[in-house]
Formats: structure tokens, sequence, C-alpha cells
């Protein structure tokens, strides 16, 4: 009576482990779905969409262009421009966000009670929508009303009225200092957070060694800082690099398309020109440059990190 | 004196969206407003859609952070009792997608909103809300569930609870401080998110609050009305502002526990 029960257990059990991954699966089902549908489906389609032309000209009929896309891009001077515009904005915005972070970070820890609520009050620029906030900054510039002319006639600095976002260098300029008035606080948050982790000991074992602050933040701050400031700096360099909405809303890539950066000429090779082979083309040479960045800054921090613990 | 410069641009705005709109024109500037009016604010409700964008804004930031939180604690959960190996893949291949650059999904994924016939509704943006912050929220979650100790769950199951209602009863109430700053975060990018707004929303009654002010200012080639867009910029950022005093806590720590984790 036994002997048939076993014989039969064997597929039971393979049955039960199956309904047993299933369950498992479904832990995972929702997030799965959403995950599929928004970037492994998405990033399928961009990379067939790349080797097509799907464009007015083809009547949006697919047409097989091969690497004639990538060809298009090689020659492509307005890719070149926005390359440049976008490499512009991201050294000096993401520079003087780390140094203004770091160097205020390091001030708050001095403040230390009411180092908070001033972080609290920082932390506003932070969480206010970029493209709204835009629109501020378009009425400080402009050349009429605008607040930045108002003060510098004010203080003698200029003797007329600057129309800032219409010159190429103010715009950039423009574009940057929005950027910085709204990001620094990020770096800042993450290296407060580094700094109140290093030992308070260390700092009491080097007064004791008579150390002044600079020898303090030289051989203590510094080094324990580093992984925080490289993953603050590695955050900001790719989003800097996707930068769309305070570029699109300021100057929409103005005057003469010298701010216009990668993503800001993506979208309108999409929306305006309809062209979704080359602009396809276009949104993988920016995920595969900023892939390259990424996996460079992030081996560069292992490599730094890894051999000191 | 950072602060004041991290704050100038607010207030200022703010004072100028009480100014009347002859004021705003007069140069040079005032800085106070002299005569104290709320025209602007008036205008905005009653002469233009604003309203339909609060509340658009509204629904889809609340509705995908609720969608987001939930798919991402329902996989954190199982992602942090899984070996570590597959964790640790699971978890590489979501800081690539949080770190993706969204123009490179926008347009298959309006390809699918429009497949569903999604687009001008509010699920047509909730749906992508909720996945692009997944990898974001799940990393968060993950990290926070490991820290849940297995005890609780085996004496949970031994009383006969099953997994999904270990889950709901023990997992759940114990991670909600990192649910609630994954919600808050989710939140607040959700409500500031423009490039998808704009592209799927194309019915002025369907905008969300940044697609919509950004078309408003967009719309007047001759004179812009700077008192009407102040106002605009005010009301679309006081709730942010306020929740940033209220939960502070909850956000650093959000913030702060998504960009150490290595």
């Amino acid at each position: 009576m036994i002997l048939p029960y076993t014989k039969d257990d064997a597929p039971m059990r393979k049955a039960r482990g199956i309904v047993r991954n299933l369950q498992q699966a479904g832990w995972y089902l929702p997030a799965g779905i959403l995950l599929f549908l928004v970037f492994v489906y998405p990033v399928l389609r961009t990379l067939v969409l790349s080797f097509l032309h799907v464009n007015l000209e083809s009547g949006f009929q697919p047409v097989f262009a091969g690497l004639s896309n990538f060809g298009r891009l090689v020659s492509d001077t307005r890719f070149y421009r926005s390359m440049q515009a976008t490499l512009v904005f991201v050294s000096v915005s993401v520079l003087l966000e780390f140094v203004l972070g770091l160097a205020l970070a390091l001030a708050l820890e001095q403040l230390k009670r009411s180092g908070r609520f001033f972080r609290t009050l920082l932390l506003i620029p932070w969480t206010l929508p970029t493209a709204i906030i835009a629109i501020l900054w378009m009425w400080f510039f402009n050349d009429q009303y605008g607040a930045v002319n108002d003060l510098l006639l004010r203080l003698n600095v200029i003797e007329a009225p600057v129309a800032w976002l219409a010159q190429p260098r103010s715009a950039m300029a423009a574009i940057i200092l929005a950027d910085v008035w709204k990001a620094f606080p990020f770096v800042l948050i993450v290296l407060v957070a580094g700094i109140q982790a290093i030992p308070r000991e260390m700092y009491e074992a080097l007064e004791i060694d008579g150390g002044t602050y600079w020898h303090k933040f030289r051989y203590v701050t510094l080094p324990h800082l580093l992984p925080f400031i490289f993953v603050a700096v590695i955050f900001r360099i790719i989003q800097a690099f996707a930068v769309f909405d305070l570029v699109f809303v300021l100057t929409g890539g103005g005057p003469g398309g010298k701010t216009e950066t990668i993503s800001v000429y993506s979208y309108y090779t999409f929306l305006r020109y309809m062209d979704f082979g080359y602009g396809s083309a276009l949104v993988l040479v920016l995920a595969g440059l900023l892939a390259l960045i990424g996996w460079t800054l992030y081996t560069l921090l292992l490599r730094h990190y890894e051999p000191g613990r | 004196m950072i602060c004041v410069w991290s704050l100038i641009p607010v207030v200022w705005c703010g004072l100028a969206s009480l100014k009347s709109s002859e004021e705003l024109a007069r140069i040079p500037a005032t800085l106070l407003p002299a005569d104290f009016t709320l025209q602007h604010y008036i205008e905005l409700f009653t002469r233009r859609p604003f309203a339909a964008y609060y509340i658009n804004s509204l629904v889809v930031s609340s509705l995908s952070a609720f969608l987001c939180v939930a798919a991402a604690g329902l996989a954190s959960y199982r992602l942090a009792r899984s070996p570590k190996r597959f964790r640790s893949a699971v978890s590489s291949s979501l800081l690539v997608m949080a770190f993706f650059p969204p123009i490179v999904l926008l347009f298959p994924v309006y390809e699918i909103i429009r497949m569903f016939g999604l687009v001008n509704q509010p699920w047509g943006l909730i749906l992508p809300y909720a996945a692009l912050n997944l990898p974001f929220a799940t990393w968060l979650l993950t990290g926070y569930m490991e820290l849940i100790p297995y005890e609780l769950e085996e004496a949970a199951a031994v009383d006969g609870l099953g997994p999904f209602a270990i889950f709901r009863r023990i997992v759940a109430p114990l991670a909600m401080p990192a649910m609630t700053s994954a919600f808050l975060l989710v939140f607040i990018f959700s409500w500031n998110e423009f490039m998808f707004a704009l592209t799927f929303m194309n019915l002025e009654s369907a905008r969300t609050l940044t697609a919509g002010m950004a078309t408003l200012s967009g719309a007047f080639s001759q004179e812009i009305p700077w008192g009407l867009l102040a106002a605009g910029v005010m009301a679309s950022t006081i709730p942010l502002i306020l929740a940033v005093f209220v939960f502070q806590r909850k956000i650093v720590a959000g913030l702060t526990a998504g960009g150490i984790k290595e």
C-alpha cells in the first residue's frame, strides 16, 4: 500500500516545487511587470529602432537602415555642438556643486545644533520642481524685468540692461547657476552624513598630538569622506548629463542652439522632427557614454576604496 | 549667507506674486509689495485650469508613490531573504536602471502608453512614474528589510501565518519608516517630473503642474504675465516646502540611505 504512494511522490514533489517557485515569483511580479514595460522593453525597442529609418520621409514605415543612423551621427555638427554644451554644463556645474557642498558640509559641522535647521532650509531647492523653478530663473534673467539686471544696475556693475539668455555664454552661465542652486544641497547632505559617520576619537587623537584644523581635514576627514564624495559626484555627473527640464524651459537650447544639451537635442529629434530612428541612435550614444563614465568612476572608486579596507 | 542665496529666489517670487501687475511692470522694481493683492492667485484658479493641474499632480504623485512602494515592498522583502549572490546581482541591475537617462525610455514608453490608450489619462503617468522610481525604492527598502530579524517571521510561521500574512502583518509594519521615506521621495520625484508629463499629456485638462506651468509660460509671445507665473510657482511649490519642513528627517534619511549604500 505504501509503495505506489512513494512512487507517485517524485512528480508530486516536482509539482509542489513548481508551485513554490511560482509563489516565489509572485512577489516579484508587480515590480517585474513595471520594470519590463518601462525599462527592458523600451531599451530593446530603442536598439531595434536605431537600425531602422522611421521618420516622415519613410512615412513612419520602418525601413531597414543598417548603420546609417550612426553614420549620420558622425557627421552631424549639431550632435557635436550638443555634446560640447553637455560637457561644459556637466563639468562646470558638478565642480561648483562639489566645492560648495564640501565647504558647506564642513561649515555646518562646526555649527552643530543649528546646523540641522540650516540643512532643512538648504534642502528646499533640491525638492522643488526644476521645470517650475526654471520659469523663475527665466524671469530673473529677463532683460527688462529681471532682478539680476536690476541688482547689477543699482550696484553700478553694468551700465545698461543685459539680455542674459540671448547670449551663448551668459545663457550657459545662467543654466549652470540655476543647476548649482538646486543640486549642491544634495552633495551637501550626502557629505554631512559622511562627516557624521567619522568616529570622534580620531579627531581627539590628533588634537592630543597637536594637530591643526588642516591636519584634521587632511588626515581624518578627507580619507573617510572619499567614498561619500565619489558617490555624490557620480550621482551628480550622471544626472547632469541627462539634463533636460532646466535647459528646455530656460532657453529651449538657444540662443542659436548653443545651450542645447544632448537630451534636449534628442527630445527635438523625437517630438519635433519625428525622426524616431535617428533619435534612437542619439539616445543610445548618450546611454553608452553614461555607462562608460559610470563604469570608469565606479572601478576607480573600488580600486581606491577596497585595498584600504 | 548661503541659506539666503538658497531661499532668496523663492522669497522674491512669493513677494512678487502678491504685487499688482502695474507694480511688477514698474522700473526700477520694488522689493516689498506696495499694494498687496491676491488677484494673481484668484486669476490662476478661475481663468486658468490651475485647479485641474493641481488635482492631476496630486492624483498622479500619490498613486504612483503608493504603487511604487507597494511593488517595491513585495519585491524587496523577498530580495532581502534571498541568497546573497542573487541579491547583489539584482541590486547592481537596479543601480544601472536607476541611473538610466529618462530620454532613452521616453519614446518607447510613449508607444506603450498609446497602445493601451492611456495618453491623457492619469494612469499614463502613474505607471511610468511608479516604474521609473522602482529601482531606487527597491534598493532603499531592501537595505532596510535586511535588518529585520528572521526570528520574528519564524515565530509567526509557527503561529500558522502564511508568507503573505507575515509580510503584511509583521514585516510591512516594521519597515514602515523606510516605506514612508520611499513614499515621500517618490511622491516628490513624481510631482517634479516634467519630460514624460509634457509628452504624454497634451490636453490642457490632463496636464500636471510642471507641464502646465511650463506651457503657461510659453503661451504668451508678447507680454509675459509675471504676476500670474509667480503665483503659479508659489502655489505649486508651497506643498513641497511644507513637506520638507514636516518630514525633513525622513527625506534626509531616504536620500542618504539611497546615496550611500553601495
